[in-house]
């Protein structure tokens, strides 16, 4: 508990314990991605050894892999993230400002629409997103999966943004207006740049969710053409056997950044995903 | 105001608020409709609309052998991992509420989970958990507690027995970054003085805990709990990387079992779907409803 130090000591014995099974802790959820890294680097003649460390490490599969099909998988990923973050960012600016801004009819209702949203999981309507995505004629494209991960990821932005919207003074826009501004000027004049860290977090979190997903991605998409990595990656395991050489430095490839992007936010993030629930 | 004026400023929320409540239809709500009408339609397993079906589809799902085993599993699945992820959360909040240095740190690393995509932190797990040389078998190989590779005791994801509670493990794993920020977040929340006030009063610790902390950590809990039930319930990248809910179903849970029907007979897997789904209707009611009485307190 957050009590004061008897005295100014630098380590007390309890914040070492402390100290101690906190990096245990840290390091012990570590271990399946330091895990994923060492065996990317494995010799594919060493995969069946039994120890922890190879006796060298050895980067072909991280070579190699752009000859199998990767890249593409990579840019639909890149596609299917930045699509589905762009369109987040242009419906849920809007509708957050509108929110925070004016109370009009039908904003609970909205709101509570949104809430909604972000409770459900595509995962839970999958056949719905099948059956409709095959009478659009919209199977095997980005375009559905970009829909599909903006729809279900558009509550925390637009949460966010909320929230962030809300703390920023409206006399600031108010002096634009007379200033001769219009309303979208003031908005994107003053208000944005101020929302600056929310828009960004929202960013980075829609983009992370989408490129992680798998469930609707494997759903909506039958050819290699438009198989972003998630699906991509099952590839590598075949009926009988597994490319793990590949399978794990194709997942180092797609994992990493995203722990590094994620950190950047990681401050934010819960604010977001219970918001609905604190205001 | 002129009338057109009016008419604009009446219509002003629809511009602003209405592409989002668009892109809801198409994906959220659509969708829900669509599947309920696929539920009571009869589709050929090659896509062919072949009528109406009535109840027949859910008359299929009733009859399927395997439906009690992943009923059940489905609760054990939920229940065992949001019961193992919050009480391992408490602790770990506690102790990363703790001010010691490198903090910042530890908390990254302990992110790595939820950041990472739950499919391929699976495909780990089952590498790691490999007969004849996964590294957990390795490891358990040298502090003694397994005496042969390659067998039906280093085969952890060959039986139904080992292999749920393996996924179960995993399911936890990847849980408890998010409870334990959510929690962390609740922490940070309690102010000092009320501590101040308990210490002055000369509560022992564990008191201090039961008393203060908890109470005041409630609000927090519920909400990653009802999140955490929602997330477990619907967690399909586990079980289908680690095992595609085999032997047989023996490792299914409904949302997998619902994957699986749609490959052949997709209305009935939308009757499964549509069991699904009001399940978790009656989570987000709950949600809501908590939701509903906090915001009445404020």
């Amino acid at each position: 508990m957050a009590t004061e130090p008897p005295a100014r000591r630098a380590f007390p014995a309890r914040t070492l314990i402390f100290m101690g099974l906190a990096y245990l802790a840290a390091i012990f959820f570590l271990l399946p991605y330091v895990e994923m890294i060492i065996a990317a680097l494995r010799p594919r003649d060493q995969l069946l050894d039994r120890d922890y460390l190879p006796s060298h490490f050895n980067w072909h599969s991280f070579i190699d892999i752009w000859g199998t099909g990767f890249g593409h998988a990579l840019r639909i990923s890149l596609e299917v993230a930045g699509g589905a973050t762009v369109l987040v960012l242009i419906v849920a600016i809007p509708a957050a400002y509108y929110t925070a801004r004016h109370r009009f009819r039908g904003r609970n209702a909205f709101m509570l629409l949104v809430l909604v949203t972000q409770m459900f999981q595509p995962t839970a309507m999958l056949v719905g997103l099948y059956r409709e995505f095959l009478e659009f004629g919209m199977l095997n494209t980005v375009s559905a999966l970009i829909l599909v991960n903006a729809g279900f990821n558009m509550a925390f932005a637009v949460w966010i943004l909320n929230a962030y919207v809300s703390a920023i003074p409206a006399e600031l826009e108010e002096a634009a207006f007379i200033d001769g501004s219009s309303r979208i000027g003031a908005l994107f004049r003053i208000t944005l740049p101020l929302a600056l860290p929310g828009i960004v977090t929202a960013l980075i979190f829609t983009f992370i969710s989408a490129w992680n997903e798998f469930i609707v991605a494997l759903t909506l998409t039958t050819s290699a053409a438009t198989e972003p990595l998630t699906v991509a990656l099952n590839a590598y395991i075949g009926q009988y056997q597994v490319d793990w050489s590949h399978l794990f430095a194709g997942s180092v490839i797609a994992t990493l950044p995203v722990i590094v992007l994620f950190a950047l936010i990681e401050g934010k993030v819960v604010g977001g995903l219970t918001a609905g629930s604190i205001k | 105001m002129s009338a057109s004026r009016l008419r604009a400023t009446r219509f002003a929320p629809l511009l602003w608020v209405g592409p989002a409540v668009a892109l809801i239809a198409i994906v959220v709500l659509w969708p829900v409709i669509i599947m309920i009408r696929t539920a009571f339609q009869h589709i050929s397993p090659d896509g062919f609309i072949l009528g109406w079906a009535g109840w027949r589809n859910f008359h299929y799902l009733w009859q399927e052998p395997d439906l009690s085993g992943i009923l059940v599993r489905t609760v054990v699945w939920v229940v065992v991992v949001v019961a193992a992820t919050m009480v391992i959360s408490l602790a770990m909040a506690q102790l990363f509420n703790q001010k010691f240095p490198g903090r910042r740190l530890a908390r990254w690393a302990l992110i790595a989970p939820w950041a990472a995509s739950v499919m391929m932190t699976s495909i780990v797990f089952r590498w790691a958990l490999d007969a004849n040389n996964g590294v957990i078998n390795v490891f358990l190989y040298d502090i003694g507690l397994l005496h042969r590779f390659n067998s039906d005791a280093s085969d952890w994801l060959g039986s139904p027995a080992t292999a749920f509670p393996w996924m179960m493990a995993v399911a936890v794993f990847v849980s408890i970054p998010f409870a334990t920020y959510a929690l962390l977040a609740g922490l940070q929340g309690i102010p000092s003085d009320v501590y101040e006030a308990a210490r002055v009063d000369g509560a022992g610790a564990w008191r201090t805990y039961r008393s203060i902390t908890l109470p005041l950590l409630r609000p927090a809990f519920v909400v990653a709990l009802l999140i955490n039930v929602i997330n477990v319930f619907n967690s399909f990248p586990i079980i289908w990387e680690m095992t595609r809910g085999g032997p047989g179903h023996q490792t299914s849970t409904t949302t997998t079992f619902m994957y699986q029907l749609k490959q052949s007979y997709i209305g009935e897997s939308a009757a499964m779907s549509l069991v699904n789904f009001a399940l978790v209707m009656i989570v987000v009611l709950l949600y809501l409803r908590v939701t509903a009485r906090r915001g009445g307190e404020g």
